[in-house]
C-alpha cells in the first residue's frame, strides 16, 4: 500500500514536470500550429545556463531566473529567425527545422558543457516527509515542483482570459488573417507565444534537473513524455497540457514501479500510439480544422 | 513555322536507335533495367580501381542508400515522414545477426531481413496512414527512442548493450584467393542497392506512384476520385521499412555485429538531413544524401583538426553540421540538391527557349 | 477620401484586378459590383494590405497606404470587413469587440456603443460567436469593425447568406453609419440592387477591369449594362 502512494505521489511530482513541457508545447502548437520538436533541446541549453549562473553566483534562485529569461529570450528568437519563414508553408518544413534545431542545439551543448553528465542542485531538501513511522517518496522540494507548476499554469490562464494581450494572442492563434485586419500584430503575438512556451520549458528544465543527470542528450525523454501527455489532453487545450500531464506521470509511475524503469519508454510509445489510434484530438479537445 | 535556331531543331536519329531510344523511354521496366545495369557496370569497375578503404565507404554508402531511397520515397512521393527508420534498420540488422549465427547463408538472411521488416512495417504503416504531419512525426519519434530500450529488457536474445556480432561473409573461391574482403562486401552492399534502385524506380514512375503522389497532393480529392488512401499509405510505408531493413541487414555483414549503440535516435535525424538535403522524392538525392552520410564525419574530423579544436567540439561537429544543413535547406534551399539542379535546368532550358524564339524573330 | 489609382493586382498566373481605379469620399458609399470572379473581394483584399499589389496606389487623405503591413493600414483608419464576417468563433461576442478595441486603446468604441447600435448582440453578449445566427454574425462583423472608429470601412459582400429583409436591414445599418459617423464605405455586392439602393456611386467591374463608375440611377437606367453585368 505504501508503495502505491509512493508511486503515487512521485507521479504527481514528475507529472507537473511533464505537464510545464505540455504547456509549452501546447501554447506553440496553438499560436503556430507546430510541433516543437526542439523543445528538450531548448529547455536543456537553459538548464545549463542555470547550472553556469549557480556555479559563477552560488545562488540558486538566480540561475532558475536566468533559465526562464534565457528561455525567453531562446523562444522568442527561435521564433522570429527560424520559425517565422516556414510558417504557413508545407506543414512537413517546421518540423524539419525542429528537429534540426534539437540536433544542433544537443550538439552545441555538447561542444559547451560537454558529454559527461553533471548534478544540479535542488533548492528544498530532498528527504522525503516523515508521516507516522515511514519516510514517503515525497519529498519538499517535490511540493516546490507541483505548486510552481500549478502557478504557471494559472498565471497563463489568467494570462489568456483577462489580459488585453491574451485576448489578443488567443485572436492571433485562431484566426490570423482576420485578427490582422483587428489590428492585432500577429507576428509579435507568435513570438510572444513562443518566448512564453520557451520559459515553460526553461521551468520544467531547472524543475527536474536534480532527478536527472544534466546531459545534452539527457532531455530527450522528457520531450516525448511532455508531447505524449499533450497529445493526451489534446494539442490545443492548455489545460489538457496539465491533465494530460498528471494522467502520464502516473501511468508511467506505476510502470516504472511495478515493471521496472526500461520499460518507461515504450510505455509511453504504446500510450501514445493508444490515443492517437482511439481519440487523436486528445481528452480535452473542441478542435476543429483551423481556417486563416 | 519552324525555329532555325540550331539549339531547337530536333537532332535526326538513326532509325533504329530512335526506335530503341522509344522503347526504352516509354517502358518503365525496361528503362529501369538498363539503369540499374549500368550503375552496376560503373560499380563494379569503380570498387575494383579503388582502394579497400574506399570499397568499405562505397558499402557504407550503398547501405545508406538503401534505407536513404526508402525514406526518401516514403516523405517525397507519398508525403509521410518518418524518424524511426533508423529503428527499422535495427530490425533488419539484427534479424541478419540472429540468422547467420544459427548458420543461414547470404542471400536468404538478406532476403529475411527484408520479409521481417516488411512484416513489420505493415502494422506501422497501418498506424501512421492514420496520422498527420506533427503527429506522425512525434509517433516515429517515440519509436525510435523507444526500441533501443527493447535491447535492455531482453538481454539475453539481443545481446545486451554489446550487441550481436557475426562472422564476416567471405568472397567465393571462384574469385580467387586474395580477393579483398571489403571489395566482396562492397559488392553485396551494392547489390543491395541496385535491388533498392531497381524496385522503387519502378514504383515511383508506376501508376501506384501516380496515384502515392495524388494522396500526397490532396488526401481528400484523392479519395474522392476512388483511391485507396489508407491501403496505399500503408504500403508504401511498409515498403520503405522494408529499404531500410535490407540496409541494416547489409550494414551487420559490413559491421560483422548488431549494436543498440549503432542504431540511436541519431541515426534516423542523420537519415532525415540525408534525404532533405538531397531532396525529397529523389532517388539522386538519395545518392547525394548517401555521400554526405559517408564523407561528413571524416571532413568534419578534418576541419576539426586542422582549427585544433577540443574533443568536445570535433565529437558534436558532424551533429552540429547535420542540424545546420537541416535548418538551411529548409529556410533557404526546400528542394533540396535535386530539386536544385531541377530548377538550374529548367532555367536553362527557358533560356535556350528565349534564344530560339529571339534568333526566329531576326529570321 | 481614399484613393484607389492604377491598382492591380495578379492572383498566381491570373490578374485578378487590372489598373482599377476607384474613389471613397467622407460619408459616402461606393458599391463596387460584378459577377463572381471579377476581382471584387481582391481589390479589397490589395487595399486593405492582406494582398501585395503588382503596380497602382492607395491613399487615404494624401497619406501613402500601398505596401504598408496589414496592422499598420488598419492603424490608419481603414476597416475591412471579410467575405463571411470573419468572427472569431472561439471567442465571446464581448471579446470579438474587445480584441479590435486593443490597438485603439483608449480611444475606441466600448461593447455597449455597438450593443446600442445592434441589441441583438448584447443578449448574446458572454456567449461563443459560433453560436450566432448569420446576420447575428455580419451585426457582430460590422459592429467590430466600428470599434476602432475607422474612417474607411471596407464591406465584402455583407449580405451573403441573410434573408432579403436582414438584407435591407443591413443596407440600412451602413447607409446610417455613411451618414451618422462620416465613414467612407466601399461595399462589394453581388446583390447589384441593394447595394445601389443605398449607394452614392457604383462601380462595376469585369474581369478585374472598371467597365463603369456612375452614379445608382445611370448605372439602373443603363439596360444592356444591368443584363450583362448585374444580374437585374
Amino acid at each position: 500500500m505504501t508503495r502505491f502512494l509512493d508511486l503515487t505521489l512521485s507521479g504527481i511530482s514528475t507529472g507537473a514536470v511533464y505537464a510545464a513541457v505540455a504547456l509549452a508545447l501546447v501554447l506553440i502548437w496553438r499560436a503556430t500550429r507546430v510541433v516543437n520538436f526542439a523543445q528538450g533541446a531548448m529547455l536543456m541549453i537553459t538548464t545549463f545556463i542555470a547550472l553556469a549562473v549557480i556555479n559563477a553566483t552560488g545562488s540558486y534562485w538566480l540561475g532558475f531566473v536566468a533559465a526562464l529569461l534565457s528561455g525567453l529570450v531562446l523562444g522568442a528568437v527561435v521564433e522570429r529567425v527560424l520559425i517565422r519563414p516556414v510558417e504557413g508553408g508545407p506543414p512537413l518544413n517546421p518540423v524539419i527545422v525542429t528537429l534540426g534545431l534539437y540536433t544542433l542545439l544537443v550538439a552545441v551543448g555538447g561542444m559547451i558543457w560537454g558529454n559527461t553528465p553533471r548534478s544540479f542542485p535542488a533548492p528544498f531538501s530532498l528527504r522525503g516527509y516523515r508521516v507516522g513511522g515511514t519516510t514517503l517518496l515525497f519529498t519538499p522540494n517535490d511540493t516546490f515542483i507541483v505548486l510552481i507548476v500549478l502557478a504557471l499554469a494559472l498565471g497563463l490562464a489568467v494570462l489568456f482570459r483577462a489580459t488585453p494581450i491574451g485576448l489578443q494572442m488567443r485572436a492571433a492563434a485562431f484566426r490570423p488573417e482576420v485578427a490582422r485586419l483587428l489590428g492585432v500584430r500577429v507576428g509579435r503575438m507568435f513570438t510572444l507565444g513562443w518566448a512564453l512556451a520557451a520559459v515553460a520549458g526553461a521551468l520544467a528544465g531547472v524543475l527536474i534537473a536534480p532527478s536527472v543527470f544534466l546531459g545534452p542528450n539527457n532531455f530527450d525523454p522528457i520531450l516525448i513524455s511532455g508531447f505524449v501527455a499533450a497529445v493526451l489532453g489534446g494539442l490545443d487545450s492548455p489545460p489538457g497540457a496539465v491533465i494530460g500531464g498528471l494522467v502520464l506521470g502516473l501511468a508511467l509511475s506505476y510502470v516504472s514501479g511495478y515493471e521496472g524503469s526500461t520499460l518507461v519508454p515504450l510505455a509511453a510509445l504504446a500510450i501514445l500510439v493508444i490515443v492517437l489510434m482511439v481519440r487523436p484530438t486528445g481528452l480535452f479537445a473542441a478542435t476543429r480544422e483551423r481556417r486563416v | 513555322m519552324t525555329s532555325t535556331d540550331p539549339a531547337l531543331r530536333e537532332p535526326a536519329p538513326g532509325r533504329a536507335t530512335s526506335a530503341v531510344r522509344r522503347a526504352v523511354g516509354e517502358n518503365t521496366l525496361l528503362r529501369s533495367l538498363v539503369l540499374v545495369i549500368v550503375v552496376g557496370v560503373a560499380l563494379l569497375l569503380l570498387s575494383d580501381v579503388v582502394t579497400t578503404y574506399r570499397d568499405l565507404q562505397l558499402s557504407y554508402g550503398a547501405y545508406y542508400f538503401c534505407a536513404l531511397a526508402g525514406l526518401t520515397m516514403l516523405a517525397g512521393t507519398s508525403g509521410q515522414i518518418s524518424l524511426g527508420h533508423g529503428a527499422l534498420m535495427a530490425v533488419g540488422a539484427y534479424t541478419v545477426a540472429k540468422l547467420r549465427n544459427t548458420g543461414w547463408p547470404l542471400v536468404p538472411e538478406l532476403a529475411a531481413a527484408v520479409v521481417v521488416t516488411l512484416i513489420v512495417g505493415i502494422p506501422m504503416g497501418a498506424a501512421a496512414s492514420r496520422l498527420r504531419g506533427p503527429y506522425l512525426a512525434g509517433a516515429t519519434l517515440a519509436l525510435a527512442v523507444g526500441l533501443p530500450a527493447l535491447a535492455d529488457k531482453f538481454p539475453s536474445f539481443f545481446g545486451g548493450e554489446n550487441g550481436l556480432s557475426v562472422n564476416p561473409s567471405t568472397p567465393p573461391a571462384s574469385l580467387g584467393a586474395n580477393f579483398p574482403l571489403e571489395r566482396w562486401e562492397a559488392w553485396i552492399a551494392c547489390a543491395g542497392a541496385l535491388i533498392v534502385l531497381f524496385a522503387l524506380y519502378n514504383l515511383m514512375h508506376s501508376g501506384l506512384g501516380r496515384s502515392m503522389r495524388a494522396v500526397r497532393d490532396d488526401e481528400i480529392a484523392a479519395g474522392l476520385a476512388g483511391l485507396r488512401v489508407g491501403r496505399m499509405q500503408t504500403l508504401a510505408f511498409a515498403i520503405s521499412a522494408a529499404c531500410a531493413g535490407l540496409g541494416g541487414g547489409v550494414f551487420t555483414l559490413v559491421y560483422q555485429s548488431a549494436a543498440p549503440g549503432s542504431f540511436q535516435l541519431q541515426l534516423s535525424l542523420y537519415l532525415l538531413a540525408g534525404v532533405v538535403i538531397g531532396g525529397l522524392g529523389s532517388l539522386v538525392g538519395a545518392v547525394w544524401g548517401a555521400a554526405l552520410l559517408v564523407f561528413l564525419p571524416n571532413w568534419s574530423t578534418d576541419l576539426a583538426n586542422s582549427f585544433s579544436l577540443s574533443t568536445n567540439v570535433s565529437h558534436n561537429l558532424p551533429l552540429a553540421i547535420y542540424g545546420v544543413v537541416l535548418i538551411a535547406v529548409m529556410l533557404v534551399w526546400p528542394s533540396g540538391i535535386q530539386g536544385g539542379v531541377r530548377a538550374l535546368s529548367r532555367s536553362r532550358s527557358r533560356r535556350l527557349r528565349g534564344a530560339g524564339a529571339r534568333s526566329s524573330a531576326q529570321t | 477620401m481614399l484613393t484607389v489609382e492604377g491598382l492591380t493586382t495578379d492572383y498566381g498566373a491570373v490578374r485578378a484586378v487590372d489598373g482599377v481605379s476607384v474613389q471613397v469620399g467622407e460619408g459616402t458609399i461606393t458599391a463596387v459590383l460584378g459577377a463572381n470572379g471579377a476581382g471584387k473581394t481582391t481589390l479589397l483584399r490589395t487595399i486593405s494590405g492582406l494582398v501585395r499589389p503588382r503596380a497602382g496606389r492607395v491613399s487615404l487623405d494624401g497619406d501613402e497606404l500601398t505596401r504598408l503591413p496589414v496592422e499598420e493600414i488598419v492603424r490608419c483608419g481603414v476597416a475591412h470587413v471579410p467575405e463571411g464576417g470573419g468572427v472569431i468563433s472561439e471567442l465571446t461576442v464581448e471579446e470579438n469587440l474587445r480584441v479590435a478595441a486593443v490597438w485603439r486603446r483608449g480611444q475606441a468604441a466600448r461593447p455597449d456603443e455597438i450593443y446600442d447600435l445592434f441589441p441583438r448582440l448584447r443578449e448574446r453578449r458572454t456567449q461563443p460567436a459560433s453560436r450566432l445566427s448569420g446576420g447575428e454574425r455580419q451585426m457582430l462583423s460590422i459592429g467590430r469593425a466600428l470599434v476602432a472608429r475607422p474612417r474607411i470601412l471596407l464591406l465584402d459582400e455583407p449580405s451573403l447568406g441573410l434573408a432579403p429583409l436582414l438584407v435591407a436591414q443591413i443596407m440600412g445599418f451602413i447607409r446610417r453609419f455613411a451618414d451618422s459617423l462620416g465613414i467612407g464605405v466601399l461595399l462589394v455586392e453581388q446583390n447589384a440592387r441593394s447595394a445601389l439602393s443605398v449607394a452614392n456611386r457604383g462601380v462595376v467591374l469585369n474581369l478585374g477591369r472598371v467597365v463603369a463608375d456612375q452614379e445608382p440611377h445611370q448605372l439602373a437606367a443603363d439596360e444592356r449594362l444591368r443584363h450583362a453585368y448585374l444580374g437585374f
